[in-house]
């Protein structure tokens, strides 16, 4: 049992200590060693995916388990699964890159760097946790750094954006502590009842065998639901989200956009629906309407922003719409289609924000009108957009077709009204994203201020490009990161008990029929 | 496994190397974006190596399959296994049989030709491995698209050049009604691709497969509803591809690229890919003479509203793109009229690929010669300035209008010929007519651009195009006047026997009248419309700038019968106030109503006004509440 997650939890956070204890005549000294601290947390996660087998039985790798608060029964219990390792990867990947991007940060430089390192921790505490009371811990302390780098390094409203944000999550988050609190409870309750010592558990993979009437698992679903459904967001959870990315400065609006919006449709995946399988079918439809009206909403007030990042903010919502879609459709295409979503919205979103960053460090504005004809002076940047924006617009050859195709199988089979409706974002996401391009991107140059802008610089260049690669990589042989998040989904199906729908034109021998959802070929 | 793909040959010799028909122009492509001006140099000669090359390795892999015994020309290359996720399996195979093979030949052939093109024709242009990089993706990503053996890696190719379209059309990115245009053909195209992946996704949830053989195989146990809905949503993805209506609208704007792109992309090859998708789906459309009578009429509506509009177009592309569409319109009609008649679309497909490509080069040589001018109300007298292209032009004249023994007059004689014995006599005298339109307007053409006095601007003297250009002119020409007789040297015809183990064995259709004296009739329109052209256009002066005075049909032909005005004001501007009305909302109703549960929840509004007036008390209160909270959860729990 090497502790490898603890590894993983603690070099950023003894790195920001590092960091913050850097001398203040010497910021670059704080950059470069925040920088080699993130690399070697990317290392290690890389080195710990090798440790991962993807074909075990059991669910949960790499599992670390001690006695942390005795009296409550909560332990330090992390382990990964597929899904888990698949986002902590993209954590990992994106932590060095936003870094890098943020080079050019001048003021306040220790403690920006040193509260990334606290947040990447914190994510990967959200993924890898296995006690409940571990993983609420994690939650909200997540919220801290990006509180205070949307509060202290955002934009012109970043106090009101940070608040905001802070609010909505705590909020939602006390919510969802209600639950795990009724959830210790009748853990408490039901051990006392089978005559072992009446202690309660936090324990995720414990909590899985408690019984429950409908009408409680419905309540405590609801509470978790308000958590996620305000992290991910939902719509009409969502309008937090425009507010904090835009005023966010680069690193946060991509770290926001790429991970802790994962958090919300990773809290579905691992706990709303394994937890409460039968309040989740209960609203298993309510939750894919709602998706569906993300796609359509999101997509249709994305088109007409006149700030960039606040239009890239709506398409979150569109393709997050996508992911829950996919998880609660419950088939094995759909929602492997939405773990690997996560993923590629991560990348694709996030390098968006990264091009939108070299933009505004050039110009300091966010306005679209502004641009224009950018791809005559700056033509790498301009090509970097346009690859994130197809990325972004679903094209086949790049990652974010794949979810998005897998996504619409797997509805269609369960719901075919939705699946048609959702499929309709498809010529929304080219609209908005075209539009988008076209008028910061092409055409003569209009505004003089955009005359000489300089192209990326080769420190640009290697922030932008290791993402770009993953895209295309990951359009063309998705198939490691499908295997990997294959079992997750499964186990999340075996939980919810519900058969795959067969082919409406079986084979002859009729075996599809009885076909059990995940089953794997 | 499936019986069809059990008959298959493996890949071995020549087959062996299909792989490379994707990775070498893809990988074309990479070397020549990424290498960015380190390419510069000789950027443009590696990409038609690359092609010349991929040309190369189809006709030996079509002589390869040649030697096979008939029954069995099939040859299945496996690469990996793209979308593994439970029964849901994609697999990127690459599949070579008589209708792929027939279509890798005419891309790499016409796309080998457009790139020796381009080496001259865009010389000048400081973008020109831009370019070339994009021809090298275009090419990979229709080869793809042929040698699909599903439904979803089809998609893929489908997309990708889709993707190259965009990338070609807008690619003097500078000039805004290029960027227009391109957003709107590709945008257009996702409209239909709504239909093509809702067919796709409807193919699985009833197959429970995607793989052609399998599904083709069972095609037949499809409920009528069904194979409609299926056949239906696919010819809604082919009427964007191929620019038909009523998705026809992206094609004659899509000419703002540059004249090779739209010789290679948006004539020959690339929109004809909706002709390709029904040929290739045609077991599923068998099972629905609904689905097969809609591509007829969708064919035939678009031959006559291509060919009307093609009629008044003072734009020399803008007349060859809207003949594009026309004549694509004969494709669906051929491959509408079922059994019989998909090889002869199929026909049409490679002819028009012959002639029409010569003309856009052509087009494009003429350009050349008078300083990018591209109204043909500024031409005039050509010929004798720039004879190579001239000459060739009127091969492709000749074939375009059907006139005997050019390659036009076999495979649209064969079209009208199906219609007639079908007994469809509307079809055929509605096709007879667009055949009349088709000599009227390309003989305007002629006589606007090569024929008559010059109307040139002074400073412009008209020369011949450099012999990178009028090569591959001379090549066309050729094929454009014996391609037809070549293909159809038989009764039965040469490549209808050839595409027999794809469409299926017909017997040849029974005409009421000798099939000569439909000929005849044909050629008499023909002669009738060009006829009529030239006392239009020859015998009488043209004016340099377009009469503003004009009966009521030209005046409609010129607002393209309107399609863009319906479209902007139906679609277009209601979506934007929906979308404005959506962000009020957004801001007025969800946002204040959140903010102000929030602020009950706080307590009241007052305290969420002080939690924004400074962060850290603001954060502090909210940990502490949280914490407070916990612990006061925990201890009540624990003590119960």
């Amino acid at each position: 049992m090497s502790p490898w997650i603890s590894a993983l939890l603690v070099i950023p956070l003894v790195g920001a200590f590092g960091v913050a204890c850097t001398p203040r005549s010497k910021p670059d000294l704080a950059k470069e060693l925040a920088f080699v601290v993130s690399l070697v947390t990317f290392v290690a996660s890389i080195a710990m995916a090798f440790q991962y087998d993807t074909g075990a039985t059991e669910q949960f790798q790499l599992v670390e388990d001690h006695a942390w608060i005795a009296q409550f029964g909560v332990r330090y219990k992390v382990g990964v699964d597929g899904a888990a390792l698949a986002l902590i990867l993209l954590t990992t990947f994106l932590t060095p890159i936003v870094l890098l991007a943020s080079w050019r940060q001048e003021a306040k430089v220790k403690t920006y760097f040193a509260l990334f390192l606290v947040l990447e921790t914190g994510m990967i505490g959200v993924f890898a946790a296995l006690d409940l009371f571990l993983f609420y811990v994690f939650f909200e302390a997540m919220l801290v750094p990006m509180y205070f780098l949307i509060g202290v390094y955002g934009g012109e409203r970043r106090v009101y954006a940070a608040v905001k944000f802070f609010l909505y999550t705590l909020f939602a988050g006390l919510l969802m502590l209600v639950s795990i609190l009724g959830l210790y409870f009748m853990s408490r309750q039901q051990a006392g009842a089978i005559g072992a010592a009446a202690q309660g558990t936090f324990d995720y993979e414990k909590l899985l065998n408690l019984t429950m009437s409908s009408g409680t698992a419905k309540v405590l679903f609801l509470g978790f639901f308000i958590a996620f459904a305000v992290k991910v967001p939902v719509f009409p959870f969502h309008t937090w989200l425009p507010d904090a990315h835009t005023e966010a400065p680069t690193g946060g609006s991509v770290i926001l956009a790429a991970v802790m919006l994962k958090i919300g449709t990773f809290g579905f995946l691992r706990y709303a629906i394994p937890l409460f399988p039968s309040a989740a079918r209960y609203f298993a439809t309510t939750m894919m309407v709602l998706g569906v009206i993300g796609i359509i909403y999101g997509s249709l007030v994305a088109m007409v922003q006149k700030d960039v990042k606040r239009l890239v903010a709506y398409t979150s919502v569109a393709h997050l719409g996508f992911i829950v879609l996919g998880l609660f459709a419950f088939t094995m295409q759909s929602g492997s289609g939405g773990v690997l979503y996560m993923v590629n919205h991560g990348l694709s979103t996030g390098a968006l924000f990264l091009v939108i960053g070299f933009l505004y460090e050039r110009r300091h504005t966010r306005l679209i009108e502004e641009y224009g004809g950018i791809q005559s002076t700056a033509p790498l940047l301009a090509a970097s957009f346009l690859v994130a924006g197809l990325s972004s617009l679903a094209l086949p050859g790049l990652n974010g077709f794949v979810s998005e195709f897998l996504v619409l199988v797997g509805t269609f089979a369960r719901h075919r009204v939705l699946g048609v409706v959702a499929t309709f974002g498809i010529v929304l996401a080219a609209l908005y994203i075209l539009i988008a391009y076209q008028r910061t991107m092409t055409g003569p140059i209009t505004n003089e201020a955009n005359r000489d802008l300089p192209d990326l610089s080769l420190r640009e260049k290697v922030v932008i490009a290791p993402v770009l690669v993953a895209i295309l990589a990951l359009g063309v042989y998705p198939r490691p990161v499908l295997d990997l998040v294959a079992p997750s989904v499964d186990r999340m199906l075996e939980r919810v008990h519900t058969r795959e729908p067969a082919p409406s034109l079986a084979e002859e021998t009729g075996e599809d029929k009885s076909v059990q959802i995940g089953e794997q070929q | 496994m499936s019986l069809a793909a059990e008959s298959a040959h493996a890949a071995t010799g020549v087959h062996a190397l299909l792989w490379l028909l994707l990775a070498l122009p893809f990988g074309g492509a990479l070397v020549l974006l990424v290498g960015a001006k380190r390419t510069d140099r000789w950027g443009h000669l590696l990409a038609t190596v690359i092609s010349a090359t991929t040309f190369v390795l189809s006709v030996a892999s079509f002589a390869k399959l040649l030697s096979y015994d008939e029954h069995g020309r099939k040859v299945v290359q496996h690469l990996f296994t793209y979308l593994p996720v439970g029964r849901f399996k994609v697999d990127v195979d690459l599949v070579l049989d008589p209708l792929s093979a027939a279509f890798i030949l005419l891309v790499t052939g016409v796309g080998t030709l457009v790139h020796v093109y381009s080496i001259g024709y865009m010389e000048h242009d400081p973008q020109r491995r831009r370019f070339f990089a994009y021809l090298n993706l275009f090419l990979g990503s229709m080869l793809l698209l042929v040698l699909a053996s599903n439904f979803v890696v089809l998609y893929v190719g489908w997309e990708l050049v889709g993707v190259s379209s965009f990338l070609l059309i807008g690619f003097w990115h500078h000039k805004n009604s290029a960027s227009t245009a391109a957003k709107k053909a590709f945008v257009t195209n996702r409209v239909g691709d709504v239909g093509l992946s809702i067919a796709v996704v409807l193919i699985f949830v009833t197959f429970g497969t995607v793989a052609f053989d399998e599904v083709f195989a069972r095609a037949g146990a499809l409920s009528a509803g069904t194979a409609t809905g299926i056949c239906l949503l696919l010819l809604l993805g082919a009427c964007a591809k191929s620019a038909q209506f009523p998705l026809h609208v992206w094609l004659p704007d899509a000419m703002e690229g540059p004249t090779p792109a739209s010789a290679l992309i948006h004539a020959a090859t690339m929109v004809t890919a909706g002709v390709y998708l029904i040929a290739r789906a045609n077991p599923l459309f068998a099972q629905s003479q609904t689905a097969l009578n809609l591509v007829m009429a969708v064919g035939i509506i678009t031959v006559l509203i291509g060919g009307v509009i093609a009629c008044v177009q003072d734009d020399i592309k803008k007349v060859l793109a809207y003949s594009t569409i026309s004549q694509i319109g004969y494709m669906f009609l051929g491959v509408g009229l079922g059994a019989t008649a998909y090889s002869i679309g199929i026909f049409h497909l490679l002819t028009h690929g012959f002639f029409k490509a010569l003309m856009f080069m052509g087009a494009g040589s003429v350009m050349h010669g008078v300083h990018d001018e591209t109204d043909m109300r500024r031409m005039g007298g050509l010929s004798k300035a720039m004879p190579v292209t001239y000459w060739t032009f009127v091969a492709g004249w000749l074939a375009i209008i059907g006139m005997f023994p050019f390659a036009g007059f076999w495979s649209k004689d064969q079209i009208l010929e199906s219609a007639f014995a079908k007994g469809d006599y509307l079809l055929w005298a509605l096709g007879l007519f667009g055949a009349g339109l088709t000599a009227f307007y390309m003989t305007r053409l002629m006589c606007m651009t090569f024929w008559g006095p010059s109307r040139v601007d002074k400073d412009v003297h008209p020369h011949e195009s450099p012999s990178t250009m009028t090569l591959p002119l001379v090549v066309l020409a050729v094929l454009s006047l014996v391609g037809g007789f070549l293909l159809n040297t038989t009764t039965e015809g040469a490549l209808t026997h050839w595409l027999e183990p794809v469409f299926g064995h017909t017997e040849h259709p029974h005409l009421p009248v000798h099939p000569i004296v439909l000929s005849v009739i044909t050629l008499v329109v023909v002669v009738i419309g060009a006829y009529t052209a030239k006392v239009l256009y020859l015998d009488r002066p043209i004016e340099r700038t377009a009469p503003e005075v004009v009966t009521p049909p030209t005046r409609w032909a010129r607002k393209k019968l309107y399609f863009d005005s319906v479209y902007e004001s139906v679609l277009m501007r209601p979506g934007q106030y929906l979308a404005r009305a959506l962000v009020f909302f957004d801001a007025k109703g969800i946002d204040s109503v959140v903010n102000g549960a929030a602020a009950l929840v706080g307590g009241t509004s007052g305290r969420l006004r002080r939690l924004q007036t400074g962060y850290v008390r603001s954060y502090a209160l909210g940990i502490a509440g949280g914490a407070a909270l916990l612990v006061v959860g925990l201890v009540v729990v624990t003590a119960l």
